[in-house]
């Protein structure tokens, strides 16, 4: 029998959390250690799925699939393609990062934070795998709950509650109007077939009427677009990142994010494709508002997590405008990008806690001249931002590039709006690290700043050798997704052309 | 002249017989050997064991007795286990409490199965008068309940309250009767009404729809929905906080089966405008319990305001008017009745020392000085809020789904925006009790067996059910198949 790979990365975390709770409240590093040791493992299962993946198969692998609610066509049904494995290698990556990287940063309530991260990572592998449409809403939603405790109890004690409840009831708006899309879908599906199911792959094979597509792509739309997050809906997301911990930041940025582009890619475009063509220009123009609003924003801020926060906002758009484009390289662009934006801004986000544990502060101004005090960090700072930039050689070029070739097929204009973020990212960026890292000690405080353990040099080596292994050498990655992509762009390509006027979509009548 | 006396069978109503005389041998106990408080509780307890037995094993039978007064179907007997379980969790979580105020007396005892008793009846009543009947026993029991402490000024408003407007929306129901007495030429039987009312349609029909508006307006008042909610926080805040938990679950469970049974199958001709009436009622329902609930610092009132907008969301499984729709209801009901029972059950852990503690903030902290209560507490919260994985989630998904299969679309969005306003008061529950350092050291709680083993269970089901539901989900299928009117 074949291992059920895909049930134990979801439920390895789950099970993981049941020894934790036994455990003794004040042995704090114990309780990291076995924390470590659970991801460690989720990691090393990973690998397997990484080695076994079949890279020329475009359709679903590992396919598990087993009665929930039969009465209702609900089951448990997972499975992974191209799309999902990078998705969920990275979340199986960074996490053991996090763990390591709450070594000194976490003191309080250890346990329960633990309990967090491991329910989290659990939720999380479960929206990548899931293929029913109930099961992901499932997944989709009890991933709040730890990250919203995250949020909440670990994060910054003057605003945390704050963000930690915009960040909650945002996501739900979103995710409950999804529900109802969800039902209608699942309910239409069922007069016209006769088979009433949540099965995503069955739902796929139905074209839907125009006028139905319009309404449900806004629906799963302004789930997802929340969550990636684009411009206008991304008010929650410097909120969150400001106040959460860090690792909390990270694995929102790293992870939670690339849920919006992930629903995009999987449930969005594919289940209602005519509709998807018909919003190109929409939320192209949205994605590039956002790339060049993020980019202006990143530029002024005094804080350097709201800074990323911000910065976050611009490559997310950067995402959305490849994978709108619908092309090969667009859409492979656009995962990689989802990639390298949760490497270096992860380790964006674990740099601004170095200095936070250092200085208990994280406004730009309190810096300056770090790079005498603390080589090797700068060092370090220096690779991950020059990632950030997308400078050629390293992984942020490899996917700014692909989008923004994949997008000048289609719009040349959209191209060349979309690359001036690039050089925005270069002045906020550098602005950034020259006003942090060089020119003269001015604060007294900084003159004696540590530089970097060897825990925290752990924490990034890593991240490091894929930032320069994507940059170098794409086609590891690029392999993996190009067969689902090929696939993807063909199903769509069958959906291009439809001609529709407003009107009619409010009357109904397109079909 | 012969006089023919209908024939009956005693097994068909076995559970209320159980439960009466239960009922008055614990008043026949207490008034010969006072001082065994002790007892009451688990003779309750057993009789209402044997009760969900004997209803067990009434189960799968379909039919009339008593001159075609009472029902015997599924769907009457899936409400008498609801019915049964939140009267029985009730029990568990009295004795403790109601010691304190030095109230434990068998009479509350004897109270809560009579008005068990009643609501079974108004789960099984296949003529009006019936159905009235059981709506008086219930609620004259319950009156009293809601004044238990007799010295405490708020319980005794509760009472007085709950009484006079009671009063009054048994009044519109009765009216409401007599005129659809009227108009189907003389018969209350929910089965020849809705005959008769199609039939005489073109003569009677103002007459039907006056008739049907005040029973509405009767059962609104029962089930808490707005504009005849004006009684329930009040009322709810001033009862005994287990009796509030009984009226929050049993006479909605009840006043919900009688008001659906009366919709379905003495209205079918008519579902056009009580589809129309409710959908309203539903929305405001919704809409007023879960904004009022937000601005609410006293837990009980909060969890009032949060009954009335499950009231709302109710209604909308009734709207649907088809075989989900009752299916969701009934789910509904005992999921809520798990979730809510549980929640009270906190809350009268955390007020103790006579109800102290019942400001929300009065939780901070609770956290991590108490981990497995707020734990225990937050997956209620999370429950009512409608989250996955537990019965309220379920329960939620059920009720929207029947209203979009319906093709009430647009409820399905009021109402899952509701919820979304919903979350914003559990959720803070959860803030309170996980981000908010505890204000005055809380003191040790009282754990006692009877409050913890309703907490667990409630708690593990809540779960269990939501993560599972087939089992219900099928039992609640069985038991709308009487409903033929339904679609779908």
């Amino acid at each position: 029998m074949q291992l059920p790979i895909l049930s134990v990365l979801v439920f390895l975390p789950l099970v993981g959390i049941v020894p934790l709770l036994f455990m003794d409240q004040k042995k704090d590093k114990v309780m990291k250690g076995y924390t470590l040791a659970v991801s460690l493992v989720e990691f090393l299962v990973s690998l397997r799925l990484w080695f076994d993946f079949n890279d020329a198969i475009p359709t679903m692998q590992f396919v598990e699939r087993y009665n929930w609610l039969p009465q209702y066509g609900i089951s448990y049904f997972v499975g992974v393609d191209g799309f999902s494995l990078l998705l969920i290698m990275l979340t199986t990556f960074i996490t053991p990062i996090c763990v390591v990287a709450t070594w000194e940063d976490v003191q309080y309530r250890v346990k329960e934070f633990m309990i967090c991260l491991l329910a989290l990572m659990a939720g999380m592998i479960g929206v990548f795998v899931a293929l029913d449409l109930f099961l992901f809403y499932v997944f989709w939603e009890v991933m709040l709950i730890p990250m919203y405790l995250l949020i909440g109890v670990w994060g910054n004690p003057a605003r945390r509650v704050y963000a930690a409840i915009k960040f909650f009831l945002y996501t739900m708006f979103g995710s409950l109007l999804m529900l109802v899309a969800i039902l209608v879908l699942y309910f239409h599906y069922g007069k016209v077939t006769g088979t009433y199911t949540f099965d995503l792959l069955k739902m796929y094979g139905l074209t839907l009427p125009f006028h139905m597509q319009f309404w449900m792509f806004l629906a799963f739309g302004l789930a997802f677009a929340i969550k990636v997050p684009m411009f206008p809906f991304h008010t929650w997301l410097p909120d969150a990142h400001t106040e959460a911990p860090t690792v909390g930041s990270v694995i929102l940025a790293a992870v939670l994010l690339k849920m919006g582009t992930y629903g995009f890619l999987r449930f969005n475009m594919p289940l209602f494709p005519q509709a998807a063509y018909y919003f190109v220009p929409l939320f192209s123009i949205l994605a590039i508002i956002g790339i060049v609003y993020g980019a202006l924003v990143s530029m002024v801020q005094k804080d350097l997590k709201r800074l990323v926060a911000f910065s976050s906002v611009s490559h997310l758009g950067f995402v959305m405008l490849g994978l709108f484009s619908y092309t090969m390289q667009g859409v492979q662009g656009g995962i990689i990008q989802m990639i390298n934006h949760g490497l270096s801004t992860g380790a964006l986000f674990l740099i601004v806690g170095c200095i936070y544990e250092r200085r208990h502060t994280r406004m730009i101004a309190d810096f300056g001249g770090l790079s005498a005090v603390m080589p090797v960090f700068a060092t370090i700072f220096m690779i991950v931002t020059l990632s950030s930039i997308g400078l050629p050689g390293l992984n942020g070029f490899v996917g700014e590039f692909l989008i923004l070739v994949g997008t000048f097929k289609v719009s040349p204009v959209y191209a060349a709006i979309g690359a001036t973020g690039v050089i925005f990212a270069a002045c906020y960026m550098l602005w950034m690290f020259q006003r942090v890292m060089f020119m003269e000690v001015t604060n007294e405080k900084n003159k004696n700043l540590k530089d970097l353990s060897l825990r925290e040099i752990a924490l990034f080596v890593p991240i490091l050798v894929f930032i320069v292994w994507i940059g170098v050498y794409p086609s590891t990655f690029l392999d993996k997704t190009k067969a689902t992509t090929a696939h993807f762009i063909s199903m769509m390509e069958k959906a291009k052309g439809v001609q529709v006027t407003l009107s009619q979509v409010f009357k109904g009548e397109a079909k | 002249m012969t006089i023919s006396i209908p024939s009956f069978h005693l097994s068909s109503i076995g559970p209320w017989l159980t439960l009466s005389v239960a009922a008055i041998l614990i008043l026949l106990l207490d008034a010969f050997s006072r001082g065994k408080k002790g007892l009451y509780p688990i003779l309750s307890l057993l009789a209402l064991a044997v009760a969900a037995w004997q209803t067990y094993s009434l189960w799968g039978k379909v039919g009339v007795d008593f001159s075609r007064m009472v029902y015997l179907d599924n769907f009457a007997f899936y409400f008498y286990l609801i019915i049964i379980l939140g009267a029985a969790l009730t029990v568990l979580i009295s004795p403790q409490y109601l010691e304190e105020f030095g109230r434990n007396l068998g009479e509350y005892y004897a109270l809560l199965l009579f008005a068990t008793v009643g609501m079974m009846l108004m789960a099984a009543s296949a003529h009006l008068i019936m159905l009235f009947l059981g709506l008086e026993i219930m609620s004259i029991a319950v009156y009293v309940l809601a004044g238990l402490f007799r010295e405490d000024p708020k319980s005794n408003e509760a009472a007085m309250k709950y009484l006079v407007l009671g009063a009054f929306s048994s009044g519109f129901l009765l009216f409401g009767m007599a005129m659809l007495y009227g108009a189907a030429g003389g018969t209350l039987y929910l089965n020849e009404l809705a005959t008769k009312l199609g039939s005489m349609a073109a003569l009677t029909k103002p007459l039907t729809l006056l008739g049907l508006a005040l029973i509405i307006v009767g059962f609104g008042f029962k089930v808490a929905s707005v504009p005849f909610h004006m009684w329930t926080p009040d009322v709810y805040e001033g009862a005994p906080t287990n009796v509030t938990a009984f009226m929050a679950v049993g006479v909605k469970a009840a006043a919900f089966a009688a008001f659906a049974r009366v919709m379905f199958v003495a209205f079918p001709a008519f579902v056009m405008q009580w589809n129309m009436l409710l959908w309203v009622l539903a929305v405001a329902t919704m809409t007023l319990g879960n904004v009022v609930a937000i601005a609410q610092t006293n837990i009980k009132r909060m969890l009032a305001y949060s009954s009335i907008a499950h009231a709302g969301y109710l209604l909308v499984g009734l709207i649907a008017a088809n075989q989900l729709g009752a299916v969701s209801l009934l789910y509904y009901l005992l999921a809520y009745t798990l979730m809510n029972i549980g929640a009270f059950a906190v809350v009268i852990l955390v007020a103790r020392k006579k109800d102290s503690y019942l400001n929300i903030y009065d939780y901070a902290g609770l956290g991590f000085s108490q981990p497995g209560l707020a734990a225990v507490m937050s997956i209620f919260m999370f429950a009512l809020a409608g989250m996955p994985p537990t019965a309220g989630f379920v329960g939620k998904f059920y009720i929207f789904s029947a209203a979009v299969q319906a093709g009430y679309i647009w409820l399905a969005i009021l109402g899952v925006m509701n919820s979304l306003v919903s979350v914003y008061y559990y959720l803070r529950i959860t803030v309170i009790m996980y981000m908010r350092p505890a204000e005055a050291e809380l003191g040790p709680i009282p754990y006692n067996y009877g409050l913890t083993t309703a907490m667990v269970l409630t708690a593990v089901a809540v779960l269990a059910i939501g993560i599972f539901p087939g089992f219900f989900y099928d039992m609640a299928v069985t038991s709308v198949k009487i409903f033929p009117g339904l679609t779908g």
